[in-house]
């Protein structure tokens, strides 16, 4: 049973000619996570914010469990590519924001809070001001704030894009970890190809002018990170490193903006 | 989790390094304030300045102790304080539920914009000295006028920075509140009030010393009681020394009201100037 549906969306910017997506469908169910990969103007960003509800489709329809989505929502989590924690709370309260929204008692939310933060590994961190956190820490906690309320699906906006490449490794790795434990469907746009092939259960490439899928790719990757492979061993497997440079080539020659897929 | 003490270990480093040989910006003003005093304390010694002109500091200073305990014009320093206080207070609270709920409706709704920028942007240069007369017309000299005057010093300023902390809300801010549910009310409560609030202060700030400088002003014109009056009234029969003494409480009190905010400011919104 597929948890998400989009079913020949399409959106437009007011008055462009040119849709930002055309025809897109596509389905998220439990233990997938897909990418989307495309260089800037493939409309990744506007497809993650239409299934988050913050644009609505020109055409087409989006339904999470046969319900029409409408608007954002609990059901859908989002992390974002900047941290957008909010620095008069601290860690713990973040993590419980949207907790205390719905009115969940405070003693309830802290335990909530408390089993997240053992999750994303900062147990010890609950009582920290968020402005005190390094950046994947503050990535790790926007996680845990987007897991709390335990959404249906997980939305992820190029989570990992403004960090070092250490650190992106091991929230690559935390990320399939917690995907794993949660089994939740996960749907995380990118613009780094190694990224892209080393999470993607489902890989959908996409070309602008109009934004849409030009393939899709089954891949074994992150499956296999998550049942215990090294990322090492499956980074130097022949067919990690054979898929890569596939999807590198199918990427410059549908597109002309370079540097961003780069 | 290492590098944020170690960055603050530097940073402390550093500073001290430049306190080492050279004197801290603190301790020039004290000297600046005691050479001022100083030089004060000299020309009325020395005879140089009439006292009927400039009362020796000493003078001032028991003119203070007597006006604390017996008064002046009826009523004692205290009371002249107190009221002053009273009205720029109740001024202050009032600007402040009516103002800050108008600069989110200007932040955040079209319409509201359309009706209060414009009301705001033409009052506001307007000294408000020269609407006094109107309000007196209107209004008479009683206490309501005072604090209606003062009151619409302190609303600007207060309105227009309210809205622009609203309209400088990071949007993925919202949008991340509105994915975790929120509603719209809960979003005005939760994000953008609180996101708002170092621009609030300053816009509280600012307008607190535009309202002293007018109350101060107001009471020079029509009252009864209060520190202007004070001033004025002693300058209406040559008691200079009231009047340096006047002179510097309301600086002092001017100077006591930014501090408070300040602190008020690093307390409430500890994350101002962190990158947030």
């Amino acid at each position: 049973m597929a948890y998400l549906e989009l079913d020949h969306v399409s959106a437009h910017y007011p008055g462009a000619a040119v849709p930002v997506l055309q025809d897109i469908s596509l389905r998220l169910g439990p233990n997938q996570l897909t990418v989307a990969l495309g260089p800037s103007g493939s409309g990744k960003t506007s497809l993650l914010n239409l299934i988050a509800g913050f644009v609505s489709p020109s055409a087409g329809r989006i339904s999470l469990d046969s319900q029409p989505v409408q608007g954002p929502g609990a059901d859908r989590g989002v992390v974002f590519q900047d941290d957008v924690l909010l620095p008069w709370q601290n860690v713990q309260q973040n993590i419980a924001f949207g907790l205390e929204l719905a009115g969940i008692s405070r003693p309830a939310r802290e335990a909530r809070a408390q089993e997240l933060l053992r999750l994303v590994g900062l147990a010890e961190f609950g009582e920290r001001r968020v402005w005190e956190l390094s950046g994947g820490q503050k990535q790790r906690v926007g996680l845990a704030r987007a897991l709390a309320a335990d959404p249906r699906v997980l939305l992820m906006d190029e989570p990992f894009g403004a960090l070092d490449a250490f650190t992106r490794e091991q929230m690559q790795a935390l990320l399939l970890n917690v995907w794993k434990r949660t089994a939740k469907p996960v749907f995380l746009i990118t613009h780094d190809i190694e990224e892209a092939v080393f999470l993607a259960t489902e890989l959908l490439l996409l070309a602008p002018n109009p934004g849409r899928i030009v393939e899709r790719l089954s891949l074994e990757f992150g499956r296999r990170f998550a049942e215990g492979e090294s990322a090492r061993t499956i980074k130097s497997d022949p067919v990690f490193i054979e898929t890569r440079e596939y999807v590198l080539s199918r990427v410059f020659s549908q597109q002309n903006t370079l540097e961003e897929a780069l | 989790m290492s590098s944020t003490p170690l960055a603050l270990q530097s940073a402390t480093a550093r500073i001290s390094e430049q306190t080492g040989w050279q004197i801290s910006t603190r301790t020039i003003s004290l000297l600046t304030a005691a050479s001022l005093l100083l030089a004060w304390w000299a020309v009325t010694y020395f005879g140089l300045i009439d006292p009927l002109f400039l009362p020796a500091p000493a003078a001032v200073a028991e003119k203070g102790w007597l006006l604390a305990t017996t008064g002046y014009m009826d009523s004692t320093l205290w009371e002249h304080l107190g009221s002053s206080l009273q009205r720029i207070g109740i001024a202050l609270a009032l600007a402040i539920v009516t103002a800050i709920p108008v600069g989110i409706a200007i932040g955040r709704n079209r319409i509201a914009r359309g009706i209060f920028d414009p009301l705001i942007e033409f009052y506001r240069p307007i000294p408000p000295l020269a609407y006094l007369p109107l309000i007196v017309i209107w209004c008479g000299i009683g206490e309501f006028s005072k604090v209606l005057l003062i009151y619409l010093a302190i609303f600007a300023p207060i309105a227009i920075a309210t809205a622009t902390g609203v309209r400088t809300v990071d949007p993925a801010r919202l949008r991340a509140a509105q994915s975790l549910g929120a509603t719209r009310s809960q979003l005005i409560r939760h994000v953008i009030l609180p996101s708002a609030l170092p621009d609030i202060l300053t816009g509280v700030r600012i307008g607190l010393g535009v309202g002293w400088s007018t109350l101060v002003a107001a009471e020079l014109i029509a009252a009864t009681r209060g520190l202007g009056f004070m001033v004025q009234s002693a300058a209406q029969f040559l008691v200079t020394d009231v009047v340096v003494l006047g002179i510097l409480i309301i600086a002092v009190v001017a100077f006591a009201l930014e501090l408070g905010l300040r602190a008020l400011q690093r307390k409430l919104v500890p994350w101002h100037g962190q990158g947030h």
